[in-house]
C-alpha cells in the first residue's frame, strides 16, 4: 500500500480519479464552477511547490506570472486576433521568459531577500496591468473572448470543470515525473545543503532557475485557464495578494507535496464559498481554520497526515 | 597508474578571515592511489583548506592543479566535473532524502540531463533512475548501509551519516576525494571498518587526502602526513618522521596524540 502510494504515478491518478468521481456528486453548476475553481488554483500551486516545497526557494510574485497568462489570452485575441489557445502559449512562452531574465539575478537572493525581490517583481507586473488602461482594461479589467475549438464554443461549468481537472492532473503528472527524475532529485538536495549540492556536480544557480521558470510556467497556465472560464480578467490576479494566497496554499497543503498542493487549494477555494453564511465573522473564521490547521499540522494538511496515519500502521 | 605525476596540487594557497591568516602559503601533492593526510590542532586551517582546495572558498592566493590542470578557484561543480569530491567535517546530509537518494545525488555528473525527458518521464529517464539506484546500492553495501537504503538521512545516526557522505562522494567516480574526519564521533569498531573502506578506496587509484584526529587511524593509514598549525605548514613526512618530530610533538601530537601514535606502532 505504501509502496503503491510512493509510486510517481500513485498521485496524478489519485487526482484524476477524485476528479471524476466528484462529478457525480456535483449538485449544481455552482459547485461545478468552485470545482473548477479549486482545480486551476492547484495547478498554480503545484507548480509553486516545486519551487518552494521541493527546492526550498520562496516567491511572493507568482501572482505575476499569473497575471501574465489571464492577460495573454484577454489581450492578444482581442488586440491581434490570435486564437485563444495560442495566445495561451504565447503567454506561456512570455512568462517562461520573464522568468528566465528576472530569475537570473533575483535568485542569488536567500530566504526573506528572495522573498522581498520576488514581492517587488509581482507588484511591477500587476501595476503594469493596472496603468496601461489602453491594453488592459486597467483596474476595471477586460473580457475574454470565449474559447471555440473546431467550431465548438466551449461554454458551461462542467466542460471547464473536466477541461481544468484533465490540465491539473497533467500539472501533477508532470511535477511527480520532474520530481522523481535526476533534476528533481537535484532540486531537493540543494534545499538541504546546497554547499553538499554543488560538490556533487549540480550547477545551483542553474537548477533553481530551471524551477523558477517551470512554476512560473505553471502559473501562467492557470491564469490562461482562469481567465477563459472567467470570461474577464481583472488585475486583482496579478496582486500580491493573490501571491500570498497562493504561497498560503502551499503551506497549508503542505511543502513538498503535490497532493497537498491540490488540499491547499481546495480549502482556501471552498471555505470561503461555504463560510459566506458567517457574513460579518467569514474571515476572521478562515483565519482561525488557518492558525488551527497550522498548529495541529505542522508539515502542512497532507505531509502531517501521512505521517499520522504512517506512525499508526507501523505500531 | 603513475605515481610519479601528483594527481592533485596545491601550491602557496591562503585566504585570511578578518585579518586572521587562517590558511597561509600551504602547498602539498597527493598522489593517485595514495592516502595524504593532514592533521594539526583544532582551529589550525585544516578544514579551510579543503574549502579553498574544493572551490568553496576563493583562495587569495596560490594555486590548484588536478591532474595538470590549473582549477584555481574554480565553481565546486566545475571541480566535481574535473574529478574532485569531497566529504564534510560538519554533516552536510539531504536530511529530506533517503539513504539511498542521498547517494544517487552523488551520481548527478554521470546523469543524463535533459529536461524535456525528466518533465514527460520518456523511458530514458527510467533507465536512468534504475542505474543510479543500482550504483547508489552497491555504494550503501560497500560502505554497511544496505539496511538504511530506504530510511531518510535524517533518521540515521552520525556515524552512518559519515559514511553516507562518504558513499555520495564515491558515487561521482572522483580521482581525488578530501575526507574531513570520517572518524569522528566512531567507536573502534567502526572506526576500524572505515579505515578498511579508506584502504580500498585508495587501492583503486583515488588520491585521497584525509582529515583526521584519530592519531592511531593517521599513523597506521598514511603514506604521508602533513602537519598545520596556525594555518602554515609544520612539517611533512611518513608517519615515522612525523611522530618524532619536536615541533610536531610540541604543537600537536606533545598535546593528545603522542602515546595514541606511540600505540599505533605496536
Ligand atoms: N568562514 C569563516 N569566517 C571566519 N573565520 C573562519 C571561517 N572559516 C574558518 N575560519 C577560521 O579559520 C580558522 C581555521 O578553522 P578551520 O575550521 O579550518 O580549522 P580546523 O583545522 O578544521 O579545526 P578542527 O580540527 O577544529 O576542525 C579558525 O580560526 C576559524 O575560526
Ligand atoms: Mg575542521
Amino acid at each position: 500500500m505504501g509502496k503503491l502510494l510512493s509510486h510517481r504515478l500513485a498521485v496524478p491518478v489519485v487526482i484524476a480519479l477524485l476528479v471524476v468521481a466528484l462529478s457525480f456528486a456535483m449538485p449544481s453548476n455552482f459547485y461545478y464552477r468552485v470545482a473548477a475553481l479549486v482545480w486551476i488554483s492547484a495547478l498554480a500551486v503545484i507548480g509553486l511547490n516545486l519551487l518552494m516545497g521541493y527546492a526550498g526557494q520562496v516567491s511572493l510574485g507568482h501572482a505575476g506570472f499569473f497575471g501574465i497568462g489571464a492577460y495573454a489570452v484577454a489581450v492578444l485575441p482581442a488586440q491581434f486576433g490570435l486564437h485563444p489557445l495560442v495566445a495561451a502559449l504565447a503567454g506561456a512562452v512570455a512568462t517562461a521568459a520573464i522568468a528566465f531574465l528576472v530569475g537570473r539575478p533575483i535568485l542569488r537572493l536567500k530566504g526573506h531577500y528572495l522573498a522581498v525581490a520576488t514581492l517587488g517583481f509581482g507588484i511591477l507586473i500587476a501595476m503594469t496591468i493596472s496603468n496601461e488602461a489602453w491594453l488592459t482594461g486597467g483596474p476595471d479589467g477586460m473580457p475574454v473572448e470565449r474559447l471555440t475549438l473546431f467550431g465548438w464554443r466551449v461554454r458551461g461549468a462542467d466542460t471547464w470543470y473536466w477541461i481544468s481537472g484533465g490540465l491539473l492532473v497533467i500539472g501533477a503528472w508532470i511535477a511527480c515525473n520532474l520530481v522523481a527524475s535526476p533534476t528533481g532529485r537535484a532540486l531537493r538536495a540543494l534545499h538541504d545543503s546546497e554547499v553538499a549540492a554543488r560538490v556533487a556536480g549540480i550547477d545551483v544557480a542553474r537548477a533553481k532557475l530551471t524551477v523558477f521558470v517551470i512554476s512560473a510556467v505553471y502559473a501562467s497556465v492557470a491564469g490562461s485557464t482562469l481567465a477563459l472560464v472567467n470570461g474577464f480578467v481583472t488585475p486583482d490576479k496579478a496582486n500580491f495578494l493573490h501571491s500570498i494566497e497562493l504561497v498560503t496554499m502551499v503551506v497549508l497543503g503542505g511543502m513538498g507535496s503535490i497532493l497537498g498542493s491540490l488540499a491547499g487549494a481546495a480549502i482556501l477555494v471552498v471555505l470561503p464559498q461555504v463560510l459566506t453564511g458567517f457574513h460579518d465573522y467569514e474571515h476572521m473564521i478562515l483565519g482561525l481554520i488557518m492558525m488551527v490547521i497550522m498548529i495541529v499540522l505542522r508539515a502542512g494538511i497532507v505531509p502531517s497526515l501521512a505521517a499520522f496515519f504512517q506512525g499508526r500502521r507501523n505500531k | 597508474m603513475s605515481t610519479t605525476t601528483p594527481l592533485l596540487a596545491v601550491d602557496g594557497i591562503g585566504i585570511s578571515f578578518g585579518g586572521v591568516r587562517a590558511v597561509d602559503n600551504v602547498g602539498f601533492t597527493a598522489r593517485a592511489g595514495e592516502v595524504f593526510s593532514i592533521i594539526g590542532p583544532n582551529g589550525a586551517g585544516k578544514t579551510t583548506l579543503f574549502n579553498l582546495v574544493s572551490g568553496v572558498y576563493t583562495p587569495k592566493a596560490g594555486s590548484v592543479h588536478l591532474a595538470g590542470e590549473p582549477v584555481t578557484a574554480l565553481e565546486p561543480n566545475r571541480l566535481a566535473e574535473r574529478g574532485l569530491s569531497r566529504t564534510f567535517q560538519n554533516l552536510q546530509v539531504f536530511f529530506r532524502m533517503t539513504a539511498r537518494e542521498n547517494v544517487m545525488v552523488g551520481r548527478h555528473l554521470r546523469e543524463k540531463r535533459g529536461l524535456l525527458a525528466h518533465l514527460f518521464a520518456l523511458p530514458s529517464t527510467g533507465r536512468q533512475n534504475r542505474e543510479s539506484a543500482a550504483v547508489a546500492d552497491a555504494l550503501l553495501e560497500r560502505v554497511g548501509l544496505s539496511a538504511q537504503a530506504d530510511i531518510p538521512a535524517a533518521n540515521l545516526s552520525y556515524g552512518a551519516l559519515k559514511r553516507l557522505e562518504i558513499a555520495r562522494a564515491l558515487a561521482a567516480e572522483p580521482k581525488a576525494l578530501l575526507l574531513d574526519e570520517p572518524a569522528a564521533g566512531c567507536n573502534a569498531v567502526e572506526t576500524e571498518e572505515i579505515e578498511k573502506l579508506i584502504r580500498r578506496i585508495a587501492d583503486d587509484g583515488v588520491a585521497v587526502v584525509l582529515v583526521e584526529h584519530d592519531m592511531k587511524l593517521v599513523m597506521r593509514i598514511s603514506d604521508r602526513i602533513l602537519v598545520l598549525d596556525q594555518g602554515r605548514v609544520l612539517a611533512e613526512g611518513s608517519a615515522a618522521e612525523i611522530r618524532s618530530n619536536p615541533k610536531v610533538i610540541e604543537a600537536y601530537l606533545g598535546t593528545h596524540g603522542t602515546r595514541e601514535a606511540n600505540l599505533a606502532l605496536d
